[in-house]
């Protein structure tokens, strides 16, 4: 099997198992004291002023507004939907999120909510939050929403194919699922809460990145922990050494857990302090949450007004 | 829609730290300070002030006193009524109680000291109030807990206190290598006169203040100023019992043959020229960030800073590409920001012997490489500096520079690796990366060096024995083993 992509710079000549493990564990390891310390000391950061509200502009702007919830309704979708496009009724300046994140079932609901607007849509698919049904049937689920009008598809990998080493279902697996999306882009979950150490984080990047995510993420928000700051920083550093191998740029999306504007700039200071400038977009980072987005209103609202306001003033859809 | 709302998302964020100036509206600091002598501030006999400035900017903070032989007899004759009256009578529990009171005054005004830390020294905020300061207060609790214990620190021994101690202790961390001798001293029983070095003299004399309040017998704590005159005058004085140094090998050198003939102790701790070791299945980043705080903390005026890298040949470039980028995001400037990584130069001189080797460094023929960041236009500043293609032989990787400044060398195998780091005339501190717990355990079973830090580098606690080998020194500070150069042995 073979990949007509840059990716290949990175991969043995013939794909198995056994070359994939060789091919794994040529990936530096990662020392979890050290991954600690570093998103540590740079939450240690202080943001002030105008650089605060540059931050959470740009948070706003890399938001994926998501429900997932088996009570998700039409009516739930469209509300968040109209709170996507337009976070803040009394304050215009406030631009759109990047996303709504939506089961597969809501796909047509929220492609009408957000039609002719730059919010795009967002579908998990691939037997979300588990994973755990055949190839071919994940496969369809993903064409489906595509076909419905999804323009990204976040998918999440076989952990338990990962953790057993059989790296060649978990990588055919993804390649197959990224055939299906098209133009779609696709986001691969790791589920670092389930991989067990930063290693493992580090080398189902590499994975994932290979056989072609355009993002990779975090969590699905339904185990804990989700998102942290260690396994992001783990993340972005295997970005890093995958755009320098290949020349290839991978997207960032830490998912599940961040609530406040606070935390959300950590995750910011992180990105900006390991990859730079070039991922500081809603192209290439994107936030998964539901809450983020008020607490980040109230900030807004707080420097602009000089006095913090009642979360009764911003609407909960 | 409101189509007319949103914004295009693809604009990339050049995301500037808005200045972050931690306020020192909580410094109360006097124009002049005088002696602390026998508990109180006294004018010295010698007459003579010098200025003390802030190194970020060059701007006077106050004036010091200089201690002449006169005022050095003084404090040291303090210092001995002291300890014959007072301190050596009393119980340990009751010591105990004077240096746990004096740790939580410095914890209470610790964001004070180290605002203060930072004016006088130069060192960037978050370090003095991240780093120093919580390692002060767990120095000072963690030798308060001994003084009422020292009958059970070493088993079979009876230890008495040596008397009045005279610490000389140098500008890099002012206010720690006062704690990692004061409380140790204080704790075993002996008074003590303590030298801070002439460019931070400023915390040292807040803290006799401190010591002053919290009711810490006169004469226990003195703290004469100075320059080396007054280092000399300490060390020699013929009342001092015990001489402790923190600074030069050169200096260090001078002492001992100062001491030779008398019954004083001394102990050294000199300087070093780190080796920090990387083989190749290191974890990367996480090595680089090793490496990083090894050199460019404390803007590498650290005695145990990692200044020479050995790295194995296989991963050299890759590693060394990993460092430059990094170190283009090292944050340098005004010390006071909360976001800055590298801070001032201590001092004119020294950022002209930094100059100097570097420069000497480019003679001599290694490659040099520093980001491309600008420098405050005022104040004693330097770039973060790499050197690659060191040889052994060179001055900068023979040398301490005391500066932020890395000397790069590769090596084959492991055995080469140990060589190199041995090969120099100090043996303080070692740095070792690899995954492979064996190798781990044989290179610091291999290193001469005081300390060998794995896969980690510059960690210091309060329970941990610190100290050299070689030219690096002799005697240990911190952990029981601290408490030995305080101490006289009888067998009981």
């Amino acid at each position: 099997m073979t990949l007509a992509s840059p990716r290949n710079a990175i991969l043995p000549d013939r794909i198995t198992t056994p070359t994939l493990r060789t091919f794994l564990r040529s990936v530096p390891s990662v020392d979890e004291v050290g991954a600690r310390e570093r998103v540590a000391a740079l939450s240690t950061r202080s943001i002030k002023k105008e650089s605060k509200r540059d931050a959470l502009d740009l948070i706003v702007r890399m938001i994926d507004l998501t429900t997932l919830e088996g009570k998700d309704t039409a009516g739930k979708v469209a509300q968040m939907s109209a709170k996507a496009i337009r976070p803040d009724p009394l304050n215009p300046s406030i631009p759109s999120v990047a996303a709504v994140c939506v089961y597969p079932n809501m796909v047509p609901y929220a492609v009408q909510a957000t039609e002719g607007t730059s919010v795009k849509v967002a579908s998990v698919a691939t037997y979300f939050p588990s994973g755990l049904a055949a190839t071919d049937i994940k496969v369809e689920d993903v064409s489906r929403v595509v076909k419905q009008g999804a323009h990204e598809v976040d998918m999440v990998i076989d952990r338990g194919a990962f953790l057993s080493g059989e790296y060649f279902k978990v990588f055919d697996e993804i390649r197959r699922i990224k055939d299906a999306c098209g133009d779609a882009h696709l986001k691969v979950i790791l589920e670092t809460g389930e991989l067990g150490s930063l290693d493992n984080v580090r080398r189902a990047s590499m994975l994932a990145m290979a056989a072609g995510g355009d993002f990779i993420k975090t969590s699905t928000g339904k185990i804990s922990p989700a998102a942290t700051l260690h396994d992001t920083l783990v993340m972005l550093e295997a970005i890093r050494d995958f755009h320098e191998t290949t020349g290839v740029k991978v997207g960032m999306k830490p998912a599940g857990g961040i609530r406040t504007s606070k935390d959300a700039i950590k995750y910011l200071v992180v990105l900006n302090e390991t990859l730079g400038t070039g991922w500081m977009t809603p192209d290439w980072f994107r936030f998964g949450a539901s809450s983020l987005l008020n607490d980040v209103l109230m900030q807004i609202r707080w420097l602009e007004t000089g006095r913090y306001w009642s979360p009764d003033y911003f609407t909960q859809d | 829609m409101a189509t007319d709302i949103a914004k295009p998302t693809g604009a990339p964020l050049k995301w500037e730290y808005a200045s972050s100036i931690e306020s020192t509206d909580l410094l109360d600091l006097d124009s002049k300070y005088g002696l602390f002598i026998n508990g109180e501030f006294v004018k010295p006999k010698s007459n003579n002030y010098f200025p003390t400035i802030n190194p970020a900017t060059e701007e006077h903070i106050a004036d010091v006193a200089e201690a002449g032989a006169a005022d050095v007899e003084a404090a040291v004759g303090a210092a001995r009524i002291a300890f014959e009256e007072v301190w050596k009578p009393m119980s340990g529990v009751e010591r105990a109680k004077h240096i746990f009171r004096i740790a939580r005054m410095i914890q209470e005004r610790s964001r004070e000291l180290a605002v203060l830390e930072t004016l006088d020294g130069g060192k960037p905020i978050k370090e003095a109030r991240d780093v120093d300061l919580p390692l002060v207060a767990g120095h000072f609790f963690y030798y308060a807990g001994w003084a009422d214990k020292l009958d059970y620190a070493f088993p079979g021994i009876r230890p008495e206190p040596l008397g009045v101690a005279g610490q000389v202790i140098p500008w890099n961390f002012p206010l720690l290598m006062l704690a990692w001798k004061v409380a140790p001293a204080l704790a075993a029983g002996n008074t003590v006169v303590l030298k801070p070095a002439e460019t931070t003299p400023l915390t040292a004399l807040v803290l006799a203040q401190i010591a002053a309040e919290s009711g810490l017998p006169p004469g226990v704590l003195n703290v004469v100023t100075g320059a080396g005159g007054t280092g000399s005058a300490l060390v020699t004085q013929p009342g001092v019992d015990k001489v402790a140094f923190t600074g030069s090998t050169a200096v260090g050198k001078l002492i001992q043959s100062q001491l030779v003939g008398t019954s004083k102790r001394l102990t050294l701790e000199l300087g070093g020229k780190g080796a920090h070791v990387i083989f190749e299945d290191a974890p990367l980043d996480q090595a680089v960030e090793g490496v990083i705080n090894g050199i460019f903390f404390n803007q590498g005026h650290v005695c145990c800073a990692g200044s020479r890298l050995l790295v194995q040949e296989n991963i050299h470039d890759r590693f060394v590409d990993k460092l430059k980028n990094r170190l283009a995001t090292l944050r340098v400037g005004n010390p006071m920001d909360k976001n800055t990584d590298v801070g001032a130069i201590n001092s004119r001189a020294q950022l002209d012997k930094i100059n100097e080797l570097v420069d000497l460094g480019q003679t001599e023929g290694a490659d040099i490489f520093q980001p491309d960041c600008v420098l405050p236009e005022r104040g004693f500043f330097f770039k973060p500096t790499l050197f690659t293609n060191v040889a052994q032989s060179h001055r900068i990787a023979q040398e301490e520079i005391f500066g932020p400044v890395l000397s790069i060398l590769s090596f084959r195998t492991p055995e080469e690796a140990v060589e190199k780091a041995n090969n120099t005339p100090y043996g303080l501190s070692a740095g070792v990366w690899t995954s492979k717990g064996s190798r781990i355990l044989w290179m610091a079973d291999q290193l001469k060096a005081g300390v060998v830090w794995a896969n980690t580098y510059n960690k210091f606690d309060p329970t941990s024995p610190f100290g050299g080998y070689k030219e690096s020194g002799f005697g240990r500070e911190g952990g029981r083993h601290g408490l030995l150069p305080y101490m006289k042995w009888n067998e009981s």
